[in-house]
């Protein structure tokens, strides 16, 4: 157990001068779990990347610090490389082949070959399969894990959870394997699925991988894992071993942070019991985000905050009401049903949207910052037109003189009221996108990741603009954000949702504990049971 | 509750192949309609499938490779055509003449399928709209080449049989003729080359293919036995048998009675020999590890990629495998007709067998050499019965020469429309 | 399509028209100057091109609707041609000559273009990501169809029968019902004794230019746009995507429709059958030589691009057949010209749907 496989020394690495890793070390042993935990943004996965030796590393400049294999320095400069050196992972999606048989998948790229007249002349690629060899190879690896799938069944007939084992068997059948890296395994696992899977995961240790688990469940780790590594914020916290630790410890150190909050206390708001949004058993189909049954109530002049790890669900709440991903439920706004998957009729009725994805959903990049302000209130609305009778004719004017209005109200950056919105800088664009959900004239606002990908001078801007909408206009505000502290810091509660579900609501001076458990799914917990 | 299972099973079944029963629905009506000998049918038919068939299939590996339909296929058609060309114009004839065009074209054919793999790597997903017009493009090539560099860069005496006088009276002719006839094989030329070597009559070779198909049906069915296969492929197999049984018995007793089918034209042994050896080559390559990278970029870039195979190159190596056979069988084709339009025999290459595919049940995605092959007889056997049934039902054998060009449109259309939407409709984002 | 800002650097220019442009602007120029060289009238080389742009130029405009809606440039062009024919050949049938023939033959075929391009705009939604393609082969299906339905007409007049047999000739001559250049000769005009401006036909092509500008800067014409750099955006802003996809194309249609009847009475002659088969290639290039790529145009790529290509094509043939007697080095340098420009343009589309 004591025998070092893997060593990450000093790790260091920026991203056009944003700094993501900050001297990060951490040591895997021979045959131990080692968990890897932190929010988004963390930097885990750019750790792994370095690991990995992906190019989007060496493009930007590389990075400070060492990787060391069994005491040896490597310089790993493409995910080849790093097969080579035994190092192994189990992706998040899945990188099978559905038309392929599971041996296929489990030999992609690695097949057996025979030699035959042909390939002798003409080259290696010209070699037949051997799949006899193949499929044994296969049902070794298969066994390995304890799974009883057949090793020439179709993958794309399987069930999920054996995809991800088909993954591991693949993993496990290189020459060699000494780490295992598993990012979020148990994502998009059932329950059962799940722990066969840990089992599993448990047997490789012991056999002398070193395992790498990449996961948001706390319980999860607190059951598998043999240490705890965690990060926050591109800095390491600490490691631990899993004994001497707990699941409100790690949740605690996650989150752990100076938390400023920027309401004044007592400011002049009106929040009364009426509720505006009602959503009652919402269900989204947003990949990635799936929403399975949340109920939430809005109140009038309220900031809401919806928070979250990624994956779990968050976004797909606002953009199922807004008509964007396929949606199911009731949601009532100030007593009126609002029909679902019909994005003209919910904007009609006074519901503005900041979408997340600025560049696909939120703006047009090649028309100028004026239209994309008018755009939605012309369409939806019928404003900036000048009525012909048979035709309707934008009316340039107006639109000019209301986008030069909202530019000097919001102060948005840009040369003129013509400038190409893709030309703007990320915070700039998101001011436009703002500006075109108050051109609405809304009576609810939903913003979601108002900040992501904003430089932090900027984001102090957006939040405050939120605010000052809040605070001096009476807008209600929906707040998605996978950003805990700032939810924190303008949200009069906050809603935490956990696998496509509403885990709980909490205030915004609740206990990182508190948070951190609910964001990891740990239900059961008692206060101050750990602390 | 089973039996509607079943009907709509067979529905989806039909709905599947859609196409390809419109065809044989099709072939049907016109025996009814028109007084055709299935003995001149069956002749033509034949002529037509000796000269397609390696077209058709060359047709299979970039679908594989998930390319599409490479319509650009005639783009090797023309490295074939600039190989006769030049066999031609050393005048070099008979078998070695040919077999000279073979191995000239390999290298132009790679050459060509070089660059358009190179073009399609650049388009990705706009695959096949780019091969219909790389074929356009590349016309353009051609002709600055036959037109233009024969004659007014490299200087032909007016008097060469390929060359086109020059109009003035000049020395020099400008460009290859229009037509340029290849010359009977024994005769210097290089037209039935390849046909001549060996003939059979039809009958001897239906009965000698059969036979052959029976003997394999019979080794494939014993050997089922001792792996645990599936139970519809045994019956598929029995069935195999029972036909080829049946192909013989029905060419025995014409042979006895000399009915129309003893009247079929012979059997060119060699090219369907060769034809035989392209759906072997085809199948065998799709078995090495060349074929499963095909495979496994062909479904999926993105995964072949991160497993390290070499998403462009595998690519590329399937439009030149495409490109070269198709040179060849273009090759083959024109030694049969005996005479090369310069500036039309390819143009229509690329939609022909695109539509004889398509007929034959192949998709964007997926393609085997037996839909090749039935693709190409019912595909055929419409090309030869539209203007019959033109003449037959409405007096008008141009009617039927117009409705077969909307069919090789209208197929190609609706089997790739089809395709799209059936794909699209998977995809679709629905909430239960 | 809004207005462009003032202030404009040189390079700011260049950009702007584009690099593929200016160089078929310059070979266009060079092919001028050795015309002028070998003794040929440029004069009347510019006229033709005058008169060529004229006749092709709302054939190209068919493709900016469709092209901003984001289905593509429309390659099912012949589908519009087909409808512009067949209200030409019923005019005729039903005795209408002159400008009677013309109007009656403008309002039949947007009548049969808006039912058939609502269809056809229905076909693109069904195949969305690989329209181009189906595109492609729905117009070539159409018109081979469309083959069959000219044999088979029972129509009387003798302008247009064969004279023997069923069904229609290969082209119908329009002197026969005076409409030969009938909208060329509207105020038309000589300038000197070699160049021949064809106002009522240029006036014509501008005004649609104009109103297609116009549409654009109204609520709907913005909304197709939209939805055409962003299925994304216009869906969260309350659009329907497959709607608006439908309208342009109902108007590439028209515009294909009536550009038909401009390029025959411009020709003198209505070719049915298969001789516009392949028509919508060279409108497609013509748009992406004056600068719009397979997903963005302007009213400016149409005018500009309609003009060089033709120009050049014009241009080039004369003086082609005097450098090199017998060669016909301009129709292979349309091909190659024509189709290097659609596949420059297929290799500049973002990745398709899958």
């Amino acid at each position: 157990m004591s025998e070092k496989l893997l060593e990450f020394k000093n790790i260091s690495k920026s991203f056009y001068g944003n700094q993501v890793l900050k001297d990060v070390s951490m040591t895997v042993k021979k045959g131990e779990v080692h968990a890897l935990i932190g929010e988004n943004g963390a930097g885990k996965s750019t750790l792994m990347n370095i690991l990995f030796g992906m190019s989007a590393i060496h493009e930007t400049g590389g990075f400070e610090g060492s990787v060391m294999i069994e005491g040896e320095e490597i310089k790993i400069k493409s995910p080849h490389e790093a097969m080579d050196h035994g190092i192994g992972m189990v992706h998040q999606e899945f990188m099978l082949i559905p038309g392929f048989t599971v041996t296929e998948n489990i030999k992609l790229n690695r097949e057996i070959t025979t030699d035959n007249a042909v390939s002798k002349v003409l080259g290696g690629r010209l070699k037949g399969l051997d799949y006899e060899k193949m499929n044994h190879d296969a049902s070794k690896a298969l066994n390995t894990l304890d799974m009883d799938i057949e090793s020439y069944a179709q993958v794309a007939g399987l069930p999920v959870g054996h995809m991800q084992f088909i993954e591991i068997a693949r993993e496990i059948d290189k020459e060699g394997i000494k780490i295992l890296v598993f990012d979020e395994p148990t994502a998009v696992l059932a329950d059962a699925e799940a722990e066969n899977l840990l089992k599993a995961i448990r047997r490789l240790a012991d056999k002398g991988i070193g395992i790498i688990f990449i996961s948001h469940r706390l319980d999860e780790i607190v059951s598998v894992a043999d240490t705890v590594t965690i990060l926050r914020d591109g800095q390491h916290i600490a490691t631990k071993p899993i004994s001497e630790t707990s699941a409100a410890d790690i949740a605690n150190m996650m989150i752990g942070r100076a938390v400023t909050i920027d309401r004044e206390e007592g400011a002049d708001r009106q929040i009364s019991d009426e509720v505006s949004l009602k959503i009652e058993n919402l269900h989204v189909n947003m990949p990635g985000e799936r929403v399975k049954g949340v109920d939430l109530e809005v109140r009038k002049g309220e900031i809401l905050g919806i928070g979250g790890l990624a994956g779990q669900g968050k976004l797909g709440i606002a953009n199922g009401i807004m008509g964007i991903y396929p949606a199911k439920g009731k949601v009532t706004f100030n007593g009126k049903e609002l029909p679902l998957n019909n994005a003209k009729q919910v904007l009609k009725d006074g519901v503005a949207f900041v979408s997340e994805d600025r560049k696909g959903i939120g703006l047009l990049l090649d028309e100028p910052i004026e239209l994309n302000i008018a755009f939605t209130a012309m369409q939806v609305e019928d404003k900036f037109l000048k009525n012909f009778g048979i035709i309707k004719m934008q009316d340039t004017k107006a639109i000019k003189e209301h986008a030069n209005k909202m530019i000097k109200d919001l102060d948005i950056r840009c040369t003129s009221s013509m400038q190409k919105a893709g030309s703007l800088s990320g915070g700039n664009q998101q001011k436009v996108c703002v500006a075109r959900a108050l051109t609405q004239e809304p009576q609810l606002l939903l913003v979601s990741e108002p900040t992501r990908g904003i430089d932090i001078g900027a984001k102090k801007l957006i939040l405050d603009l939120l605010k000052q909408l809040n605070e001096e206009m009476g807008m209600t505000i929906v707040m998605t954000s996978s950003e805990l502290a700032e939810l924190r810091s303008i949200c009069d509660r906050i809603a935490i949702i956990c696998d496509g579900t509403v885990a709980g609501i909490l205030s915004p001076t609740d206990s990182d504990t508190k948070f951190g458990l609910m964001m990891s799914g740990v239900t059961e917990f008692s206060e101050g049971g750990n602390e | 509750m089973g039996e509607r299972l079943g009907s709509r099973k067979a529905l989806t079944w039909a709905g599947d192949n859609a196409v390809t029963l419109v065809f044989v629905a099709f072939t049907v009506f016109g025996f009814m309609a028109s007084d055709l000998s299935v003995g001149w049918f069956l002749g033509e038919l034949m002529g037509r499938l000796y000269r397609n068939a390696f077209l058709v299939i060359s047709l299979i590996i970039p679908v594989v490779a998930g390319l599409g339909l490479n319509f650009g296929i005639v783009v090797g058609a023309m490295a074939g055509q600039i190989a006769i060309v030049a066999v031609r114009f050393l005048d070099i004839g008979g078998l070695g003449g040919l077999m000279l065009a073979f191995l000239l074209a390999a290298p132009i054919a790679v050459l060509f399928g070089w660059l358009t793999g190179l073009l399609y790597n650049k388009t990705r997903g706009q695959e096949m709209i780019a091969s219909l017009i790389v074929g356009f493009f590349a016309n353009g090539i051609y002709q600055f080449l036959f037109l233009f560099v024969m004659g007014v860069i490299i200087k032909v005496p007016s008097t060469h049989p390929l060359i086109i006088p020059s109009a003035v009276g000049g020395e020099y002719g400008v460009g290859i003729r229009v037509t340029v006839d290849l010359g009977a094989a024994d005769k210097g030329g290089l037209k039935y080359a390849l046909d001549n070597i060996a003939k059979v009559p039809f009958l001897y070779a239906v009965i000698g293919i059969a036979a052959f198909i029976l003997v394999l049906q019979v080794i494939r069915f014993v050997r089922s036995k001792k792996t645990a296969g599936a139970k519809v492929n045994k019956m598929s197999t029995i069935f195999n048998m029972v036909l080829c049984l049946v192909v013989i018995a029905v060419a025995a007793y014409s042979m006895s009675v000399r009915n129309s089918l003893s009247m079929v034209a012979k059997v060119p042994v060699v090219i369907v020999i060769l034809i035989i050896a392209l759906c072997i080559f085809t199948e065998w390559i799709l078995k090495t590890k060349l074929g499963q990278d095909f495979k496994a970029v062909g479904q999926s870039q993105k995964i072949a990629e991160v497993s390290g195979i070499n998403v462009d190159k595998t690519r590329i190596i399937a439009v030149i495998i495409s490109t070269v056979l198709a040179a060849w069988g273009q090759i083959i084709t024109l030694q049969n007709i005996g005479t090369l339009n310069t500036y039309t025999a390819h143009s229509q290459v690329g939609m022909f067998a695109v539509a004889s595919i398509l007929v034959g049940g192949a998709s964007t995605s997926k393609a085997t050499v037996k839909q090749a092959l039935i693709g190409t007889i019912l595909f055929n056997a419409m090309f030869i019965m539209s203007p019959e049934i033109g003449q037959a039902v409405f007096g008008q054998a141009l009617l039927g020469e117009y409705f077969r060009t909307f069919m090789v449109y209208g197929v190609i259309g609706f089997a790739l429309g089809l395709y799209v939407w059936k794909a699209n409709k998977a995809t679709k984002l629905t909430i239960e | 399509m809004l207005t462009e800002r003032k202030k404009l650097s040189f390079k700011d220019i260049i950009n702007g028209i584009g690099i593929p442009t200016l160089i078929i602007a310059a070979f266009f120029a060079l092919i001028l100057v050795i015309a002028h060289f070998y003794d040929l009238s440029v004069v009347t080389l510019l006229s033709d091109t005058v008169k060529r742009a004229g006749m092709n130029g709302l054939l190209v405009l068919a493709m900016l609707p469709s092209i901003q809606s984001g289905t593509g440039p429309n390659f099912a062009l012949p589908i519009g041609v087909e409808c512009g024919l067949f209200a030409m050949v019923l005019a005729i049938e039903w005795g209408f000559t002159g400008w009677g023939w013309f109007g009656v033959s403008v309002a039949l075929s947007i009548v049969f273009a808006i039912f058939v391009g609502w269809a056809y705009g229905k076909l693109l939604n069904a195949v969305k990501g690989s329209e181009m393609t189906i595109a492609t082969y729905a117009g070539f299906a159409i018109c081979s169809f469309m083959c069959i339905f000219w044999l088979m007409l029972p129509f009387k007049s003798p302008n247009m029968g064969w004279f023997i047999g069923q069904g229609l000739r290969e082209t119908i001559q329009l002197d026969a019902v005076g409409a030969d250049m009938i909208l060329n000769d509207l105020f038309g005009f000589w300038i000197g004794e070699e160049f021949y401006v064809p106002t009522g036909m240029l006036l014509f092509f501008f005004l649609c230019c104009f109103l297609v500008w116009l549409f654009f800067r109204s609520k709907s014409g913005i909304a197709i746009s939209a939805v055409g750099s962003s299925n994304a955006f216009a869906e969260a802003s309350g659009l329907n995507v497959n709607k608006n996809r439908v309208l342009a194309n109902i108007i590439s249609t028209i515009l294909g429709a009536i550009g038909i009847i401009v390029f025959s009475q411009s020709y003198g002659y209505l070719q049915i059958y298969t001789a516009h088969l392949n028509i919508a290639f060279a409108a497609v290039a013509g748009i992406l030589i004056g600068g719009a790529t397979a997903s963005r145009a302007k009213v400016s790529h149409v005018i500009i691009g309609v003009f060089l290509f033709q120009g050049l094509l014009t241009s080039a043939l004369p003086v082609a057949n005097q450098i090199f007697a017998g060669t016909d080095l301009s129709e292979i340098m349309r091909m190659i010209i024509q189709n290097g420009f659609i596949l420059y343009a297929l290799t500049q589309v973002k990745k398709g749907g899958k």
